[in-house]
């Protein structure tokens, strides 16, 4: 086409970035590829490779080592070898050594960009202007980070050797996502990239070797499912974190299950895109182009359900299809190209056949005039009108360059359409009235809400979900916590630490029924009947048996009502209607907490008493008593203070970091010290507005029923705390298999954390899993780690700007 | 009423079903459309910036662009020391914007290669009508008090008058700004329709003075004021204030613009001045209202740029197309 004629018709005509200096070094190193592992390239001892392929052109680019069992162990030793020199070396020299790694990335940020790109069918823009930089920007945060952990996170030390699992559609932003803090806190990796994505992985390795890392600090190894999967099982590592599917997540969540390694997912999403009537409509319009023909829709957090209110739905309808029009995809080294190719032809597929389904459903299916190249593997941007929430395409996750649109009414209904999915990844919401965006944030179960912008991301700013969208959190303060654990932890392990006295095994069928019981002057004492605190009431168990309870030297001291899983739903249920609590203001809920604490306090002989009774030591009940009125002014004190943050993200917006309750937490608590241990679990959740299922003490329940009376006293709102006892592992099993809890700690050394954290897999509930705690001991019984784990972190974006 | 027309004119694909041919006869003046504007800065400005990323035009797609840019080009000069002798040099560079050596290097001879318009003050129009004879380039005046807009009404009305008596078919306004501010639409409307009104079959351009109105949301509903009242073109600025023409606000301005369009019919022109300086901001702004609006606002009827200095650095990087080699300003016949 000459000039004269491109005059007329003002084509775009081609931009190609130029791929030669990629394949260059693709054939310097003929297009082949081993292991990196302890700072040497590996062959995988199976000899086993497959083919990397351009999903732009269908072209081989390279072949990848596929690493066995036998790999991985290597890797792993590599990683636990290099683990002590790279904690030895201080804060410092690892804060050196990622600034190199930042500095590197930018340095070989082209190289970077035109090999994602043809690695991954991304547009070169996207990995050009917004992958490789945030990875740099994310290394540079982490050196930062790495400079001032020793003060800022005192107390902590590194996790250990961490295998990472990362996916295809970010394949360098997840690489320095789970590499730049793991190295910052004094951790040595194992990664591994997804199989269709691993070549930027394999020249990052290379980078690791260009700057110097010591060896073995970071290993690559490439292949598809099982090498994750031997990552996953390898006894020797610490952690695995990984990013992916919430199916895959589900299958990691379970296999790591009771084996003690520290777990963080970021699963898959369906999030919402809400757009109230009084949005800037041509802004949305470059809002939905941002979210889901952003990487092909090929993104977690992909607003991928647009929300939008009924009396404006047919303008923006109009509005998006004209816009789509003017969207091109195609060769996705084009400059001018805004949506690449799919990553492979299998996810090709699964969304030629969720939108075929969709139609079938009786979805309005809308594409541009225009149609895609077809020399590689291209989709269409796609809007799906005509949705209701019981559609397929309106509930699972596409994954692909299809939105699917609702409409609705009012902002309670926004927020109960928004909310209706298993996901909570990140939500959007479009409005001019700041009232009401600030009113929706909250509302919305999702881990990242975005004011008037979206998929917008950050090093400072936090990155995780709520729900089925995982757990753990990335980038920001919030996200080094993934990589640490308390020092103390170190020093005494597990299973060494000491235990309080236990009474004895309160099962029925163990119970030496006793004709001791209590009483004064020859009269009988008055029965007291534990039941059931269920709803701020006491009830009868469901089954009508009764659990007696004896003391350390076979007395029997009283009986319990014998909990069952109608009990426990019974007590979700209250929970979940005390949701009020949730939205109490903080101060109420310190107050609440010193009124327990008072109240406790003024019956501290009683409840001495009846712990003696339980265990036999007169002098150490009232040290538990006095322990746990402490433990309650601690958590009233912090109930006002757990403060969010405001993230000092790099544009014209405030990232607040707020913290919210995890929502209804079942809690397991520890046989020894019953009631000391019982207010350690319980208050630090319910002091930051969460509602508990609590399972007391088995062998010394009594303490617990004992405050029934106490929680009526203090205002404690009926359902905020419930208390169930009777046969734990049953309880446990119960309340881990129960999909509207959204946590479950499990306090007792057991050994039956194994099966909650196995079930907890049906709704990724958060676990917490503590053996064998000194709870009188403040650094191991109460502080910021409890309020973490009774917290989520919701990042909130809210750009301004008249 | 209103949103009737709307739904019927966005019924296919957003672009309007029936866009009449004629000039904007301008619309009752209606409060709604100017109250329901939401401009979320924020979106706009990232809109703005990534435009320019996501498209992107190389080689011969280049030169062919920038030779399109100088046929939008409102060759302008408003300097306080213009004489006669300057504004006849300027007249010489719109009639042979490009060394026809290049043109013809670059097989552009036989393109009609010359200027939209020639922009003057009221004292050169005379001058710059008779240094266009028989060329077809209109001359624009900036009237009306430019740049404050300040001077008495009647003295405004009767300067449009009197441009347009000396020939100029095209009559750059700029409106009150205090009326923006204070968010008295009846009155900017009532003034505007006064300058369209004393135009006769003169083009109208409203310049907004963009740099002064403070807010985007401002702009915009002066923007919309401005259609209503009869613009031909709407324009960012004079030249004159310490911000003029920007992408963001052009945003603004142009999806304002195809608001009026699908709520109306009538299609209006967009004119982007002072700052447009380099022939990548000039492909900048191309890009923009190729996205926002299509081909058809990359032509003189409907899109203008206002510049001085533009046309010196086009030369330069359609010479470098031509040749390969970085050139230098002075290979160029200055103005």
């Amino acid at each position: 086409m000459n000039v004269a004629e491109i005059f007329e018709t003002l084509e775009y005509g081609p931009a190609p970035e130029s791929p030669a200096a990629a394949n260059a070094w693709l054939d310097a190193h003929d297009r082949r590829f081993g292991l990196f592992i302890g700072g040497e390239w590996r062959e995988p001892s199976s000899g086993e490779y497959f083919d990397s392929v351009n999903p732009a052109n269908r072209r081989t680019l390279a072949a990848i080592a596929q690493a066995d069992a036998g790999d991985v162990d290597r890797a792993v030793k590599a990683a636990r070898a290099a683990l002590a020199p790279w904690r030895a070396l201080g804060a410092h020299g690892r804060a050196r050594y990622l600034y190199a790694i930042a500095r590197h990335m930018q340095k070989h940020a082209r190289m970077f960009a035109v090999l994602e790109t043809m690695d991954n069918g991304k547009p070169i823009r996207e990995s050009r202007d917004i992958d490789i930089p945030l990875v740099a920007r994310h290394f540079y945060h982490h050196a930062g980070w790495a400079q001032i952990a020793g003060r800022e996170l005192e107390g902590y030390e590194p996790v250990g050797v961490v295998g990472q699992i990362i996916p295809w559609n970010f394949p360098m932003l997840m690489l320095a996502w789970k590499i730049a803090p793991a190295l910052a806190m004094g951790n040595t990796v194992v990664l591994k990239p997804a199989e269709y994505t691993s070549l930027t992985a394999l020249r990052f390795a290379e980078l690791c070797a260009e700057v110097g890392l010591p060896a073995g600090v970071v290993n690559i190894i490439t292949g598809d499912g099982r090498t994750g999967e031997a990552l996953v099982k390898h006894d020797d590592v610490d952690k695995i974190a990984f990013t992916g599917s919430t199916d895959v997540g589900r299958i990691i969540r379970v296999a790591t299950a009771g084996s003690g390694k520290k777990l963080s997912l970021e699963l898959g999403g369906k999030s919402p895109f809400i757009v109230f009537e009084d949005a800037d409509l041509d802004s949305v319009v470059e809002g939905v182009v941002d979210a889901i023909w952003f990487n092909q829709g090929q993104v977690c957090c992909a607003g991928s359900r647009i929300l939008v209110q009924e009396g404006i739905a047919d303008r923006l309808v109009a509005k998006l299809r004209a816009r789509m029009e003017t969207l091109r995809v195609g060769d996705p080294l084009d400059k001018g190209i805004d949506i690449g190719a799919i990553v492979a032809p299998v996810q090709l597929e699964q969304i030629e056949r969720l939108v075929e389904q969709g139609r079938e459903e009786g979805a309005t299916i809308w594409q541009p005039s225009w149609s895609c190249p077809e020399d590689g593997y291209f989709y269409p941007p796609t809007l799906c009108t005509e949705v209701s929430p019981a559609a397929t395409i309106a509930q699972v996750e596409i994954f692909g360059p299809v939105v699917v649109l609702m409409t609705f009414r009012t902002p309670g209904e926004a927020v109960a359409l928004a909310n209706n999915t298993r996901y909570g990844l990140a939500a959007s919401v479009w409005t001019e009235n700041v009232n009401l965006a600030l009113d929706i944030a909250p509302k919305v179960k999702a881990g990242t809400i975005w004011i008037n912008c979206t998929n917008v991301f950050d090093a400072a700013s936090g990155f995780g979900g709520y729900r089925e969208s995982g757990f753990g959190r990335e980038g920001g303060r919030e996200g080094l916590f993934e990589y640490v654990k308390p020092s103390w932890e170190s020093h005494e392990p597990a299973g060494t630490r000491r235990r309080g006295k236990s009474a004895r095994a309160g099962a029925a069928a163990d119970a030496k029924r006793s004709t001791k019981r209590g009483g004064t002057d020859g009269m009988p004492a008055i029965d007291r009947t534990a039941k059931l605190y269920i709803g701020g009431k006491q009830a009868r168990p469901d089954q009508g048996y009764s659990t007696p309870v004896t003391s350390a030297d076979g007395v029997f001291v009283g009986e319990v009502g014998e909990g069952n899983r109608k009990d426990v739903r019974n007590a979700v249920e209250a929970a979940h209607k005390a949701e009020g609590w949730a939205r109490a203001t903080a101060h109420n809920r310190a107050q609440v907490l010193f009124y327990l604490a008072e109240n406790l306090a003024a019956r501290a002989d009683e409840f001495a008493d009846r712990i003696a009774a339980m265990t036999g030591d007169r002098k150490a009940a009232a040290a538990e008593v006095d322990a746990s009125v402490q433990r309650l002014f601690t958590y009233a004190a912090w109930a006002d203070k757990w403060d969010g943050a405001v993230h000092r993200t790099p544009f014209r917006n405030v990232t607040l970091a707020m913290h919210e309750p995890v929502g209804v937490i079942g809690v397991i608590c520890p046989d020894e010290q019953p009631l000391l241990g019982f207010i350690s679990a319980v208050a630090p959740a319910i002091a930051l507005g969460n509602r508990v299922v609590a399972v007391p003490s088995v062998t010394a329940p009594l303490a617990a029923t004992d405050l029934y009376q106490v929680l009526d006293t203090s205002d404690v709102p009926g359902g905020v705390v419930n208390i169930i006892t009777g046969p734990r592992t049953d309880l446990a099993n119960v309340l881990a298999s129960h999909d509207d809890i959204d946590g479950l700690w499990y306090f007792a050394h057991d050994g039956g954390g194994a099966e909650v954290e196995r079930l907890s897999a049906g709704n990724m509930k958060r676990t917490w899993i503590v053996a064998g705690r000194d709870w009188a001991d403040p650094l191991q019984g109460e502080g910021e780690e409890y309020l973490r784990h009774a917290s989520e972190v919701k990042n909130i974006w809210v750009p301004y700007g008249e | 009423m209103a949103n009737m027309q709307r739904n019927t004119a966005l019924e296919r694909g957003g672009r309007p079903l029936r866009l009449h041919a004629d000039r904007n006869p301008g619309f009752p003046l209606e409060l709604d459309w100017v109250r329901d504007i939401r401009i979320n800065r924020s979106a706009v400005e990232r809109r703005a910036e990534t435009i320019a990323k996501r498209r992107t035009v190389k080689k011969q797609w280049q030169a062919a662009w920038l030779l399109r840019a100088i046929t939008l080009m409102d060759l302008t000069t408003l300097q306080g020391d213009d004489t006669e002798g300057t504004v006849r040099r300027l007249c010489a560079k719109a009639r042979n914007p490009v060394r026809a050596d290049l043109l013809e290097s670059i097989g552009a001879a036989d393109l009609p290669i010359r200027v939209a318009a020639v922009c003057v003050y009221h004292s050169f129009v005379a001058t710059a009508v008779g240094a266009l004879r028989g060329t077809g380039i209109p001359v624009a005046a900036v009237s009306a008090g430019f740049p404050a807009g300040l001077s008495p009404f009647d003295q405004r009305v009767a300067e449009i008058h009197a441009s347009v008596a000396a020939g100029a078919r095209e009559i750059d306004i700029v409106v009150t700004r205090s009326h923006v501010l204070n968010g008295d639409w009846e009155a900017l409307y009532d003034e505007v329709r006064a300058f369209r009104e004393a135009c006769g079959d003169a083009h109208l351009k409203a310049i907004l003075a963009v740099g002064e109105l403070g807010t985007l949301r401002n702009v915009a509903r002066a923007s919309m004021v401005a259609m209503m009242a009869g613009a031909d073109f709407i324009k960012t600025s004079t030249g004159k204030e310490s911000v003029n023409a920007t992408l963001p606000v052009s945003l603004v301005m142009v999806r304002t613009l195809r608001d009026y369009m699908e709520r109306t019919g009538h299609a209006v022109g967009f004119k982007p001045a002072g700052g447009v300086r380099t022939a990548k901001q000039a492909l900048d702004w191309m890009l923009l209202m190729k996205e926002e609006l299509g081909n058809e606002w990359l032509t003189p009827e409907r899109f203008r740029f206002g510049a001085s200095s533009l046309l010196g650095d086009i030369e330069r990087q359609i010479e470098h197309f031509a040749t390969g080699r970085y050139s230098a300003q002075h290979r160029h016949p200055m103005a």
